[in-house]
């Protein structure tokens, strides 16, 4: 009794060990990429600006104000005013908080539905594996900002549908990506020796599977949300995006493209600059997980 | 290697069977159905019963999309009751201009991206490597529409070199060429960052092959190696990238068409959305995606004829 106690207690230790390195190796991997850090810190920043800027910078973003329309920088509007009169940097922060938003929920939702679909798509395989990827390759070859905008014009757009609509597409290549993996992983000793077990099919996908598509998973799920800020910006451009009052950065920008001629620059580029740089600091962000994650699979 | 043609001709035709479903599914899930969307909600239900049964809506299913599938086999889209015209008569005439701009910007974008994906990958980690990539990746994390914006602030308003649209195209070839500069520069560059990126792994990676050791000590000039071995090998991941960033860049196209008022298929697609022209949409949605799996497969046998390796898998 004593034995097998003290016998357990050392396997623990050793697999917490074990752990507590693979995770410091990955964190050293991140930490030691100064560009992946500054990115996390702008992102930090961002966030903090969208979200808790309104408590600090009050503005009336809900009524438009004919006879305030287009004004440049004042010490009233720091970074003037909007087409319809509302103040450009509150616009910001509110454009900025859908965006954000619908970035998080559309990677989240994308990687999930991909995950299931690719895990079951390429574990079953045979028959079920060629008709679920025919579907994919099917949807994967309509142009995705024809289908979305097709989707956009066939309901009324809420942020939550558009998040809904913008994952419909996103998860596409999600799937492909996850089937490809667990058709090499399935063939692994260790999920053939625990199918031997007699290891019930749910049970291998759940605990041998998924755990070892996680890494590749992140970094894709990291990837969609940039992609999907910027699908969401074209589809602001395009005014398909939520109706006013509320706004996203793209339908701010897209206020601003319509004005180009006539030099207010405010309306454009502060909401260009955040754009460009939230994405590309997502894009730095899922290269570096990518190094991390490969960092972790040469320790094994 | 015929086996491999079929074999890949087989799958697009499934493929496209697989769109032409989705596709008719869509044209069902309309609110109200085509009818309603083409009457508007103020038809009354004789109206619409009349035009059901004209259209032949009340038949079952499986035979509707038979007979849908056959006429759009046959060129027969329907007809647009927004533009009081025949679908197939818009279609021959927007697509042709969309393939032309995205084909000329695919050309432009692959010339540029391999060259410099080249350099780079052999001038890895160099200072202009990474001037490079730090460019392109700014690039890429670019809303399209942010890139063209771009583009007519330092080419039309700073140095009025080229025309802020592009909506007289069709009038004479020299009309054509300046007006169309801009889209094309638009839709090139917002490729060449995708391109150039995977050009330069492919690059770093087959200079680490053993085939590249042998040629080395062959006494092979560095120069000899990059463009008779390295080029080639690594331009088959670059030639896949090609095939799959079609739909992306047909995406592309329609935001450039959009902002450049480029009278293509995109632009023609985003009208119809605004006034809910539905016949319209979905038969440019099933002529794009059925190009976009013709395109693929096309890449797909250059593939296997440029890399033998792949009619074998």
């Amino acid at each position: 009794m004593t034995t097998t106690q003290t016998d357990r207690t050392t396997v623990d230790v050793v697999e917490t060990d074990h752990r507590v390195g693979a995770l410091r190796v990955a964190l050293r991997t991140f930490v030691a990429n100064k560009l992946a850090v500054g990115s996390l810190v702008i992102l930090i920043l961002i966030i903090l600006f969208c979200f808790l800027g309104p408590f600090v910078y009050h503005t009336n973003q809900t009524s438009a104000q004919l006879l305030l329309e287009n004004q440049p920088p004042s010490p009233q509007h720091i970074l003037g005013t909007s087409p319809a009169g509302r103040d450009e940097l509150g616009r910001l922060m509110l454009g900025g908080q859908s965006t954000i938003e619908l970035g998080l929920a559309v990677g989240l939702l994308a990687s999930t539905f991909g995950l299931i679909w690719g895990t079951v798509s390429g574990f079953v395989g045979g028959f079920v594996d060629s008709v679920m990827m025919r579907i994919v390759d099917a949807l994967l070859s309509i142009p995705f900002l024809f289908f979305v905008i097709l989707l956009a014009s066939i309901v009324r757009p809420t942020l939550w549908l558009i998040i809904l609509v913008i994952s419909g597409v996103s998860w596409l290549s999600t799937a492909r990506l996850v089937r490809g993996e667990t058709l090499s992983l399935k063939t692994r000793d260790y999920v053939i020796a625990a199918a031997g077990f007699g290891t019930p099919r749910w049970r291998l996908i759940a605990r041998h599977i998924v755990p070892n598509v996680l890494g590749v998973l992140v970094v894709n799920g990291t990837l969609k949300v940039a992609d999907a800020i910027l699908t969401f910006a074209a589809l602001g451009y395009l005014g398909l995006s939520i109706p006013p009052p509320a706004t996203n950065w793209g339908e701010i920008l897209a206020g601003g493209v319509n004005n180009i001629f006539d030099g207010y620059w405010w309306q454009l580029w502060p909401a260009a600059v955040l754009i460009v740089l939230t994405v590309l600091a997502v894009n730095v962000l899922g290269d570096a997980l990518r190094d991390v994650v490969e960092a972790r699979l040469s320790q094994r | 290697m015929i086996r491999y043609v079929l074999g890949r001709c087989g799958q697009a035709l499934i493929t496209i069977v697989a769109v032409s479903i989705i596709v008719f599914i869509i044209l069902h899930l309309l609110p109200g159905g085509l009818v309603r969307a083409q009457l508007g909600q103020k038809a009354s239900p004789i109206q619409v019963h009349a035009l059901e049964v004209q259209e032949g809506l009340l038949r079952p299913l499986p035979i509707q999309y038979l007979t849908w599938a056959w006429n759009a086999l046959r060129g027969n889209f329907g007809y647009s009751y927004k533009l009081s015209e025949n679908v197939s008569t818009l279609l021959a005439q927007y697509v042709p201009r969309t393939f032309f701009l995205v084909a000329i910007s695919l050309l432009f974008a692959v010339a540029l991206a391999i060259p410099m994906g080249l350099w780079q990958g052999y001038r890895r980690n160099k200072p202009d490597d990474h001037t490079l990539s730090g460019t392109m990746l700014i690039m890429y994390s670019m809303p399209t529409f942010l890139l063209g914006v771009v583009l007519i602030v330092v080419l039309n308003i700073w140095l009025p070199i080229f025309p802020s649209t592009a909506s007289n195209f069709g009038g004479s070839l020299t009309v054509d060429a300046t007006d169309l500069a801009l889209p094309i520069i638009t839709l090139c560059l917002a490729n060449v960052s995708y391109f150039s990126r995977y050009m330069r792994s492919a690059v770093i990676d087959n200079l680490l092959e053993d085939y590249v050791r042998t040629a080395r000590s062959k006494g092979a000039r560095n120069r000899t190696i990059l463009l008779r071995h390295v080029l080639r090998n690594s331009l088959n991941s670059t030639l896949t990238l090609l095939g799959l960033s079609l739909p992306y860049t047909v995406s592309g196209s329609l935001i450039v068409e959009a902002l450049f008022n480029y009278p293509g298929a995109g632009l023609l697609f985003w009208n119809s959305a605004q006034t809910r022209d539905f016949p319209v949409l979905l038969g440019i949605v099933l002529v794009i995606a059925v190009m976009t799996v013709l395109g693929n497969l096309i890449v797909d046998i250059l593939y296997g004829v440029i890399d033998p390796r792949v009619r074998v898998r």
